[in-house]
């Protein structure tokens, strides 16, 4: 895999960083070289943030900004509208985003003409499984399913396993967040 | 074993397998995680240290201090601010010749208040008497961590290593960590030194000292740091015999046959490091010099380096308010004084507060240093890149 880097939009609170944190470590786990690491302005609960990723089958030295990424995970459908989600978007780019719209109503909007587009309702899966909007988790499923970058069962175990050390008294929400991936996987469209 | 941390952990990791006997610290940001996390570990009982929870980064020095001074083994951690606050402590620390190592996250000073990376903090420090390691990434800085350990009681002088603040200190990476049983058995026992607690050899530390002795003694630190680099090279090798991974005190890269060179530190060299590819791909010939030990200043080794180079660009991250320029800057010209051969240089000062420095500005750099090996010509020492003005 030649240098892949990928941009997570979320607001304060929806775990945009967890998100980027969890993928980078399944990444890890198939051996790759990963970076992750969040965009740190004034923060508050409900602005706009970004994290992001590095992933490469050779060490990665780059330290500076990622200003054009191939990937970009949106986990707020309002962001769409606040903030230029697709900026510095390659023709060849992909754009997974949380919203209740169609691909192509999303695409029209977005302005996009080349680049994929795919949606997902996670929020509506956050809430049936883990009762709360935090789109975090069920956005990786649909970012494997739409990019098939990394193993989605690899991927699953490694993040079960990773949220089993977070949660270490809460089995139950450890299900509901690999039940959420699950959803989004399948339920993601283009 | 292949992880992914990011540097606050790394060097947390590496502090709880060094097991030092005491740790005194104060969090500050971006440092906080070190202390946090190495606070967890006592709390869960997976090091024997004991843990000072002070007042002031002022107080966690002192306290550092007196462990030291007692003969323990003793680690801490701060930024910016911290260290700023601590910088009365870092003099005293060093003239009395204690092995103490600092983790320092960089962090420019204020005002204005800001949290994100500079060098301006650790620089500040640079007089004080302290062995200077700056890392690039989470793997070295990991690495460094527990060399440090072993430099500090070589050289019995107090050692800080550096990670960029936020790049580095919040970025997750990927690297391999030793086996604690490796650590312990390469670091061992601290080796017997004079201490306060030594009841068959009482000593006195600190005493007052006046015209008499206050010179000797002054003179005796400058003579020990004078003498400290062979200590962290027998470091940096051993630790290659044992474990593979090697850091020299001026880490270089595809300098062999190259025309240009641009020196740095921290971070950012990982960058230039990708921009000295692109533009090797390209058929000019640039290469890297990253300043990995800047106390004490490897005056011969830079100076054997830089005078094949048609011209040099030095990239600093901290500007030294004289007029001057930056650190690297200032240093490297001290340095090149009556060498036989003076390649050009010019300063790039970048990066202040956190800002970003783009693979094209990196380019730009290089392309400009190669037009001043050309013509030998530098019009403007000292520039300011990415700011506006």
């Amino acid at each position: 895999m030649p240098l892949l880097e990928i941009r997570w939009h979320g607001r304060g609170g929806q775990g945009a960083k967890t998100a980027a944190l969890l993928f980078a470590d399944a990444a890890l786990e198939t051996g790759k070289y990963i970076q992750a690491f969040p965009e740190y302005g004034p923060e508050r609960m409900g602005a706009p943030v970004q994290a992001f990723n590095r992933l490469s089958d050779e060490p990665i030295h780059l330290h500076c900004g990622i200003k054009s990424p191939k990937i970009v995970v949106v986990l707020d459908p309002t962001l769409a509208e606040t903030v230029n989600i697709t900026e510095g978007l390659p023709e060849d780019g992909v754009v997974v985003i949380n919203t209740t719209e169609s691909p192509d109503a999303m695409r029209e909007k977005l302005g996009l003409t080349k680049q994929k587009v795919f949606t997902v309702d996670a929020s509506k899966i956050a809430k049936e499984t883990l009762g709360r909007d935090i789109p975090n988790t069920p956005m990786l499923g649909a970012l494997i399913k739409a990019t098939g970058i990394l193993n989605f069962d690899s991927m699953l175990k490694s993040v079960e396993e990773k949220l089993k050390k977070k949660f270490p008294n809460n089995p139950e929400l450890v299900a509901k967040n690999i039940e959420a991936i699950k959803k989004a996987y399948q339920e993601v469209g283009r | 074993m292949i992880v992914a941390r990011t540097g606050n952990e790394a060097m947390a990791e590496a502090m709880r397998q060094v097991n030092p006997d005491v740790v005194a610290a104060y969090p500050i940001t971006p440092a906080t995680e070190i202390v946090q996390i190495f606070s967890s570990f006592v709390h869960d009982g997976l090091v024997d240290t004991k843990f000072v929870a002070v007042e002031s980064e002022h107080s966690a020095m002192s306290a550092c201090i007196g462990a030291a001074a007692a003969g323990a083994r003793v680690m801490t951690g701060t930024a910016s601010q911290g260290l700023a606050l601590m910088h009365e402590m870092l003099f005293i620390a060093a003239a009395l010749r204690l092995p103490i190592v600092l983790c320092v996250v960089n962090r420019s000073l204020s005002a204005p208040i800001n949290i994100h990376c500079d060098h301006s903090d650790t620089l500040a420090s640079r007089d004080s008497g302290w062995i200077q390691i700056y890392t690039e990434n989470s793997q070295e800085a990991y690495d460094s961590v527990i060399q440090a350990v072993k430099i500090s009681e070589r050289a019995l002088l107090p050692v800080m290593v550096t990670i960029d603040g936020f790049i580095i200190s919040h970025g997750m990476e990927r690297i391999d960590i030793l086996d604690d049983r490796e650590v312990r058995e390469y670091l061992g026992e601290p080796p017997k030194r004079p201490n306060l607690l030594d009841i068959d050899k009482p000593i006195t530390m600190g005493p007052l000292d006046l015209q008499d002795y206050f010179f000797e003694h002054k003179r005796s630190e400058i003579e020990g740091m004078n003498t400290s680099l062979p200590h962290i090279e027998a470091v940096a090798r051993e630790y290659k015999e044992r474990f593979g991974r090697y850091y020299p005190v001026i880490d270089t890269y595809r300098i062999d046959d190259a025309e240009v060179a641009v020196m740095a530190m921290g971070s950012a060299a990982g960058t230039a490091k990708v921009v000295v590819d692109r533009m090797r791909e390209k058929g000019k010939k640039v290469g890297l010099i990253r300043m990995r030990v800047v106390r004490p200043f490897p005056k011969n080794y830079l100076k054997e380096l830089i005078q094949g180079f048609a011209a040099v660009g030095i990239m600093d991250r901290s500007d030294t308010l004289s007029t001057l320029g930056g650190h690297l800057y200032v240093e490297t010209r001290a340095v090149l004084y009556r060498a036989s051969h003076q390649p050009p240089i010019k300063n790039y000062i970048y990066g202040l507060g956190g800002r970003d420095i783009s693979l094209e500005e990196i380019e730009e750099i290089f392309e400009e240093v190669l037009e001043i090996g050309k013509s030998g010509k530098v019009t403007e020492p000292v520039v300011y890149k990415g700011v506006r003005e």
